[in-house]
C-alpha cells in the first residue's frame, strides 16, 4: 500500500497550485538554511582551501583514511561473522526444550542487549587485564567481542522471532516425514527465518558497521580515529574530516543495504512472508513471545 | 557492595546515571517532535518536503552517533563557536542531547512512517471522503491509529536511546560508563564487581522497560 495514494486525492487546480507555494516557500527555506549554514562556516574559515585539500594529497589517504578504513571494516567483517554464529546458537539455545539450554540462553542474550556496548568495550578493555594476570586486551579484541555480544544478542531474537513466523505446518511436516528436531530446525526453520528476517539483520549489521566506530574511544586505530581524530588534529580540519568521514561511513550502510535489497530480489520466491501491514518483522512476530528489549543503536527500524 | 558505601564512588555512580536520565528524558523530547514532523515531510504531497525526510533519515540512520556526537563537539562547538550553555558540563549535556535526537530522530521518523504504513487505506479514503484535509486526515485518523501500531518499535528506539546516550561521555560528560571506567582504574581488584553493578543498574532498568512497552502496545492495538 502506498502512503501517496492513501493521504491525499490526486490534486486538482487549486491543490496543484497550494502544493507549488508550499514547494516554492519549503524550499526557499531550505535555501535559507544551507546558505545560512554556509555563511556560518565561511565566518569561521571552514571553506578555506588549506582544510580541505588534504584530501587531494595521496598522503592522507594513504596514511590516515585508507588504513583506519581497513581496520573498519576487517572489525566490522569479524565481528559479523561471529554475531551471526552467536545469534544462530543463542536462538537455538532459547527455542530448545530442556530448560537448562533455555533459561541460560535467555538470561545471556537478555542481559548483553539491554547493557550499552560502551560499557562492555570499556570492561573489556580496561577491566579484563586486571583480572587475567595484566594481559592487555587488544583493541581490535575489545571492539569484536563486544560488537559480537551486543548484536549476536539482537540478532538472536530476530532469529527466534523468524523461526516462531515460520507457519507450524512446515515442521509438522517435517517431523511427519521423520526428521530429527536437528533436522527440522537446520533444513526446514532456520534458513525460512533467515529470509524473512532479512531485513533485520542487515538494519542490525549496519548498526554493527557504524558502532565499530566505538573503537576510536580505545584507541582502536579505525575510521573514526584515523580519519577523523588524528587527521583532525594534525591538519585543524575536523569539520572537513568529519564530514569526509561521515560520507564514507554512509556509503559503506548504502552499500550493504543494497545488497540486501539485490539478495532479497534474488531469493524472492513462494514461501512465507512476513505480512505486509507489520510494521517490524521482529515486533510483530516477537510481540507475544517477548518484547526485545532492545537494538543496536537504534537499528530496530528496519526501511519498511 | 563495600565499594559504593565509600560516598565518594556513591556519587559518581548516582551522577552518572543522573545523566543519563537526563540525556535518555531530553533526547527522546526532542527525537519524538522532530521525527514526528519527518515523517509528516515524508508521507506530504510535497516533493521537496519528502527529499528533505529521505535525505535526513539517510544520512543519520547511516551515521555513527559516535561521530555525530564528536561532530557537534569539536564542530558545532569547538571550530564553529555554537555554545548552548555557560557551563561546560551542561553545554557537554545540551550538545549531547543536540546530537541524539539529531540521530534517534531518523528512527522514530521510520517507525512512524511503517505505522502509517498499517493503517488500512479506508481509513483515510473515509476521511477524506467526509471532506478532510491532508492535515486533518492526519492529525485526526492516521496518526493516533500510526501511532499505537508503533509503541513497540518505539519502545526499542527509546531503549536504544538510553544506552546510546552513554556515548556522550566521549565529548567528556561524566555520565555512567566514565564513571565505570573511572572506578576500574581505581579500583582495579573489583573490576567484574564494578562492571556488575553499573551493567546491573542498566539491565534492571532496561529489561523491564522492554516487556513494559511489549505489555503496552499489546493492550493499546488497534484490534482489526
Amino acid at each position: 500500500m502506498s502512503t501517496d495514494a492513501v493521504l491525499y486525492d490526486h490534486p486538482g487546480p487549486r491543490a496543484k497550485i497550494r502544493n507549488l507555494v508550499l514547494t516554492v516557500v519549503f524550499g526557499a527555506g531550505l535555501l535559507a538554511l544551507l546558505y545560512w549554514i554556509y555563511l556560518k562556516f565561511d565566518e569561521k574559515n571552514q571553506w578555506a582551501a588549506e582544510l580541505w585539500k588534504p584530501f587531494l594529497e595521496a598522503n592522507t589517504w594513504v596514511n590516515f583514511i585508507i588504513p583506519g578504513l581497513q581496520q573498519t571494516l576487517s572489525a566490522a567483517l569479524v565481528a559479523m561473522v561471529l554475531s551471526l554464529t552467536f545469534g544462530l546458537i543463542f536462538a537455538v539455545g532459547r527455542l530448545s526444550d530442556h530448560w537448562w539450554i533455555r533459561l541460560p540462553a535467555g538470561a545471556v542474550v537478555e542481559f548483553f542487549r539491554a547493557v550499552p556496548l560502551l560499557m562492555m568495550i570499556f570492561f573489556l578493555f580496561f577491566g579484563l587485564p586486571y583480572i587475567n594476570g595484566g594481559v592487555p586486551v587488544p583493541a581490535f579484541w575489545a571492539v569484536v567481542i563486544g560488537l559480537t555480544l551486543y548484536n549476536g544478542s539482537v540478532l538472536a531474537e530476530a532469529f527466534r522471532a523468524g523461526v516462531r513466523s515460520v507457519p507450524a505446518g512446515q515442521g509438522e511436516a517435517a517431523y511427519g516425514i521423520g526428521m530429527r528436531k536437528n533436522q527440522v530446525m537446520r533444513y526446514i526453520l532456520i534458513p525460512q527465518a533467515a529470509r524473512a528476517m532479512l531485513p533485520v539483520i542487515v538494519s542490525q549489521l549496519v548498526v554493527l558497521v557504524k558502532d565499530t566506530a566505538l573503537g576510536y574511544i580505545v584507541a582502536f586505530p579505525e575510521l573514526m580515529q584515523r580519519g577523523v581524530n588524528d587527521l583532525g588534529a594534525n591538519r585543524a580540519n575536523i569539520v572537513a574530516a568529519a564530514l569526509v568521514a561521515a560520507a564514507i561511513y554512509i556509503f559503506i550502510n548504502f552499500l550493504l543495504t543494497s545488497l540486501a535489497g539485490f539478495i532479497e530480489r534474488r531469493t524472492r520466491r513462494r514461501g512465507i512472508r512476513v505480512p505486509r501491514n507489520a510494521v517490524n518483522p521482529v515486533h510483530t512476530a516477537a510481540q507475544n513471545v517477548a518484547m526485545p528489549a532492545g537494538m543496536g543503536g537504534g537499528g530496530g527500524a528496519t526501511g519498511a | 557492595m563495600d565499594l559504593l558505601s565509600d560516598p565518594d564512588n556513591l556519587d559518581l555512580y548516582l551522577t552518572g546515571f543522573s545523566w543519563i536520565l537526563r540525556l535518555t528524558g531530553a533526547g527522546a523530547l526532542g527525537a519524538l517532535v522532530l521525527g514526528v514532523i519527518l515523517a509528516g515531510f515524508r508521507v506530504s504531497p510535497i516533493p521537496v518536503l519528502r527529499g528533505f525526510g529521505a535525505a535526513w533519515v539517510n544520512i543519520f540512520r547511516n551515521t555513527p552517533l559516535t561521530l555525530i556526537i564528536f561532530f557537534c563537539y569539536f564542530g558545532l562547538f569547538s571550530t564553529l563557536g555554537l555554545s548552548l550553555a555557560e557551563e561546560i558540563d551542561l553545554n557537554n549535556f545540551w550538545l549531547g542531547v543536540v546530537g541524539l535526537s539529531v540521530y534517534t530522530a531518523a528512527f522514530v521518523c521510520e517507525a512512524i512512517r511503517s505505522g502509517i504504513n498499517t493503517v488500512p487505506a479506508g481509513q483515510a479514503e473515509a476521511a477524506r471522503a467526509i471532506g478532510l484535509s491532508f492535515f486533518q486526515v492526519l492529525r485526526m485518523i492516521v496518526l493516533p491509529q500510526a501511532g499505537r501500531a508503533v509503541i513497540a518499535p518505539l519502545g526499542s528506539i527509546f531503549i536504544a536511546l538510553a544506552k546510546n546516550s552513554t556515548i556522550v561521555g566521549t565529548i567528556g560528560l561524566a555520565e555512567s560508563s566514565n564513571a565505570m571506567k573511572t572506578l576500574i582504574n581505581d579500583y582495579g581488584s573489583q573490576t567484574i564487581l564494578i562492571f556488575l553493578i553499573f551493567a546491573g543498574t542498566f539491565a534492571a532498568v532496561l529489561i523491564p522497560t522492554g516487556y513494559l512497552f511489549g505489555w503496552l502496545a499489546n493492550r493499546l492495538a488497534v484490534k482489526r
